[in-house]
């Protein structure tokens, strides 16, 4: 009986959270979100998909004509995600070592063009304005490159549980 | 051998570095996404709390004018709460322009030798102008002697213009049009670096609200005004919602206009109530685009606009004062406006409050119904109301008869010129404070109180009716600066950068050819935007809404205990967080989402997620109002309605010395009870009184007052940030008057 509670607390809390994530994207304020900020209200929910991940989940839900998804479609299935725990997120050691990965010559840092290439290269490349974007932030200004320790604990988000 | 096994093995090393390399690759574009996205959150709901704060200071104001105009309509109070509220409107004097020229004179206002700004001489060259550019961007101040005489010569210019302005691009003329400035005079000047001044060849147009918030709103009025002179046909301006002497006691220009100008500061606002009132309150291009500073409704007319007296709305929130010479025979005050008593106005008035319910989704910004004066009123009234047994009988008869026989022409001789009032008066509100929304139709605007939101129907039923293609308009603010709606038939153009913070938003100005293809140019003022990079200035954004957001919360104190209350029946003092979401939604009235901003405004919380609620309080602040003799409600209110607050005190301030006395706050506080419908006993308001006036010469130093009523956020103590929804006086003082003016 308490576990049933729980649960339902538990969901009812998640149901909340999930609305006023995508209220923030509804600027139409009609319950719908484009297909395309789709994605940062999932982030946003703390999960870290791919973009195949994406893809998957959106065609699952489904969009309406004009390429928006509505909130009655998208609240069951991404409260599974969250209660599956899905998409979690990447602890910080494993991204460090991606990271060193990349950086072959073990310098420390990597170049941003080192960066450019894996990152616009391979994978799920970026485009050309996100790779900008992500030159902008994590470029050191003094030094020029991308000090990699230093970075993945300043953009390290606040867990929201 | 050995060959070809290490080839293969080598093989194999290389094809596994790859995947890995491509695993790592993904692992940290997934990162990287996230975190984006996230940021892309933050931003989104940092600016629907600043949107969503001010909209709401905007409808308490509107819905404040709203009630006093209620008052005055329909009560005679006793004397002396009579003489305060007749203060309020004063400004609705009537005299002959002879008059209004000598009480301008200028001519003997001396300016000293020690004077380092700018000398005008009239009529105005472009050099001058341009100088005056120089001047301002150098922080000098124009002497008030030059002052008041480049206003009377705008004044005189833009009495004879039309309602609405009409310019063409003939001769391959590119128009520049700028929206919303705000006293942002880096904004100005950013514009004209990049796009050149106003002249012959490069004409514009200035889209209305040019002064509030901002610090320089009056440079930037002087600024438009010359080039206006030295130009006339080449400059355009249209009136905006807040060149409304109204709302500047509220949003700043008053007070900056004050500080700057301590002697001559009133006069010079009075003539800029005159000069308010004669801006055109819109610009046509080649027939075709329609420059104006709100937008449209479903009954705005360009042929009924060009005809109406533009100049008697001195404020929209106000209709202008009726020769009515048929009054209703009722007893008349003589020291207030004959036809304020007549039952026409009585009517007119009506409604004036009253809307027809909202449809869609805004509906959850409306809290109280600008209807429900009469039982509020009541109350405290009625013992002077016995005696104008007359008077109240139509009072009565006003509130309990529906709006359809209000309406009825047999009621009123007046009725039609009552009805034409009533049109002309919606059609400037309109004009000024509406709002385009995605959905079809057209409905009253009430989170901002004035004018209607109007739907893509109705721009393209006005369009085809005006035989036009574009409507561009302002008054809001848009975080790239512009933003197309209506299938891209409504361009709104916002041109203060950074408007609710460093970084909040970019600003834009259109160009536009004969093609009349807007073409949109976007900027951003301030070297320190430029610095930071993204994550950096949404943190600081961020951390300015959140900080306007806690003072609000508490604010609201003891209505958030009461109903987080509710919801722990036994007592416990924790709540969940689902309940706590719940509650502050309910009370705080603000369509935010709170579950998402719940980690940014609670930071302790047990293990198994509830919250201590009145451990919560004490977080949100260090330092609250230091008066503990005061009763807590009171200092709540005191502190949610700081800007009224304000407000009232410096209309009462009726000399501007910044002083009110003790008598006079006693009667604010009297009035604002039975706005806020709060039980004040006169004991609480003479503790509160003596509390302020600490050295009992029986007045009050306004700003020593809002002073000693400010949170001091325990978290960015340092960081001032621009909090401009609740104006302070710290802010403008801090302004370099060298000048005697």
């Amino acid at each position: 009986m308490a576990d049933n509670n729980q649960s339902a607390e538990a969901q009812s809390d998640i149901h909340k959270k999930i609305r006023s994530a995508f209220k923030t994207f509804d600027f139409l304020s009609n319950n719908t979100v484009e297909a395309c900020e789709i994605n940062s209200v999932i982030y946003s929910l703390g999960c870290f998909p791919t973009q195949a991940d994406l893809h998957a989940f959106i065609s699952e839900v489904g969009e309406d004509n004009s390429g928006f998804i509505e909130l009655d479609k998208f609240l069951p299935a991404m409260t599974k995600i969250l209660l599956e725990h899905r998409f979690p997120p990447i602890p910080e050691e494993r991204l460090l070592q991606a990271f060193e990965v990349l950086d072959k010559e073990k310098k420390g840092y990597l170049e941003p063009e080192e960066l450019r290439k894996y990152m616009t290269e391979e994978g799920e490349p970026f485009t050309q304005e996100e790779m900008e974007e992500m030159l902008t932030a994590l470029v050191d200004n003094k030094q020029k490159c991308v000090l990699y320790k230093e970075v993945i604990g300043q953009l390290v988000i606040d867990p929201d549980t | 051998m050995g060959c070809g096994v290490s080839k293969s093995s080598q093989f194999n090393k290389n094809s596994r570095k790859a995947v890995t390399t491509i695993r790592a690759a993904i692992l940290i574009q997934r990162w990287y996404r996230q975190y984006v996205a996230r940021t892309e959150m933050r931003r989104r709901y940092t600016w629907h709390i600043f949107q969503s704060i001010e909209y709401s200071g905007q409808q308490a104001q509107i819905k404040l004018y709203n009630f006093l105009g209620y008052l005055m309509d329909n009560f005679t109070p006793s004397s002396t709460e009579r003489n305060l509220i007749s203060h309020i409107f004063r400004e609705h004097e009537v005299c002959l322009d002879a008059e209004w020229e000598r009480y301008f004179c200028y001519q003997t206002i001396e300016v000293p030798e020690v004077y380092t700004g700018p000398h005008l001489t009239f009529p105005l060259t472009v050099e001058q102008a341009v100088g005056l550019l120089e001047a301002f961007r150098n922080k000098k101040q124009l002497h008030s002697r030059y002052v008041l005489q480049l206003l009377l010569e705008t004044w005189k210019l833009l009495r004879m213009f039309p309602n609405i302005n009409r310019i063409s691009t003939c001769q391959s003329k590119v128009i520049t049009i700028c929206g919303d400035l705000h006293g942002q005079l880096e904004d100005l000047l950013l514009i004209f670096y990049k796009n050149g001044v106003p002249s012959l060849e490069r004409p514009y147009v200035f889209n209305g609200d040019f002064v509030d918030r901002g610090k320089d709103s009056i440079e930037i009025l002087l600024i438009l005004f010359s080039f206006l002179l030295v130009y006339p046909c080449d400059v355009y301006l249209n009136r905006g919602n807040h060149e409304d002497h109204l709302i500047n006691l509220r949003y700043g220009f008053t007070k900056e206009v004050l500080t700057k100008y301590k002697i001559h500061g009133k006069r010079i606002l009075k003539l800029l109530q005159k000069i308010f009132s004669w801006l055109p309150l819109a610009t046509v291009i080649d027939q075709k685009v329609l420059v104006l500073h709100g937008g449209i409704s479903d009954t705005t007319d360009l042929s009924f606009l060009a005809r109406v007296d533009r100049h008697s709305y001195i404020s929209a929130l106000r209709p202008p004062k009726r020769r009515n010479n048929s009054s209703a025979g009722v007893s008349i005050d003589t020291d207030l406006e004959e036809d304020v008593w007549s039952t026409s106005r009585i009517y007119q008035r009506r409604n004036s409050l009253s809307f027809p319910k909202p449809l869609g989704p805004r509906d959850c910004f409306h809290n109280r119904s600008l209807q429900d004066f009469s039982g509020r009123i009541k109350v405290k009234m009625e013992d002077e109301l016995e005696s104008r047994r007359r008077r109240e009988s139509l009072f009565q008869t006003a509130v309990n008869r529906s709006e359809k026989d209000l309406l009825s022409p047999s009621t009123s001789t007046d009725s039609t010129s009552s009805d034409n009032a009533k049109e002309e008066w919606r059609l400037i509100l309109d004009l000024l404070w509406s709002d385009p929304m995605n959905q079809d139709g057209c409905v009253p605007n009430e989170v901002r109180g004035g004018g209607c939101y109007w739907g893509p129907d109705v721009t393209e039923e006005f369009l085809n009716r005006h035989n036009m293609q574009l409507i561009i308009r302002s008054h809001e603010c848009k975080q790239e600066g512009y933003e197309f709606c209506h299938n891209r038939k409504v361009l709104t153009l916002f041109s203060a950068s950074n408007y609710y913070d460093v970084g909040s938003n970019r600003g834009a100005y259109v160009k536009l050819g004969p093609d009349l293809v807007p073409y949109v140019i976007q900027y951003q003022a301030s070297s320190l935007t430029r610095e930071l990079t993204a994550r950096q200035s949404i943190g600081r954004t961020e951390r300015s809404a959140l900080k306007v957001l806690r003072e609000q919360l508490f604010a609201h104190k003891s209505d958030l205990i009461c109903a987080f209350k509710k919801f722990d029946p036994e007592n416990t003092g924790l709540v969940s967080m689902n309940d706590w979401a719940s509650a502050v939604e309910r009370v705080m009235h603000l369509n935010l989402p709170w579950r998402t901003l719940f980690s940014q405004l609670v930071s302790s919380k047990s293990n198994d997620g509830s919250i201590d609620y009145q451990d919560w309080f004490n977080e949100l602040a260090i330092k609250g109002p230091n008066a503990d003799h005061i009763e807590q409600s009171l200092l709540e209110t005191l502190y949610r309605h700081r800007a009224t607050l304000e407000t009232i005190f410096r209309i009462v301030d009726t000399d501007n010395s910044g002083l009110i006395t003790v008598e006079d706050f006693r009667k604010t506080w009297k009035l604002l009870s039975v706005y806020l419908k709060m039980e004040i006993t006169d004991e609480d308001i003479s503790n509160l009184a003596v509390t302020i006036d600490s050295n009992h010469d029986g007045s009050i130093d306004i700003d020593e007052f809002m002073e000693a009523f400010r949170l001091t956020d325990k978290k960015s103590r340092l960081e001032r940030g621009r909090s401009m929804f609740m104006v302070t006086t710290t802010d403008l003082t801090k302004l370099e008057g060298e000048l005697n003016v």
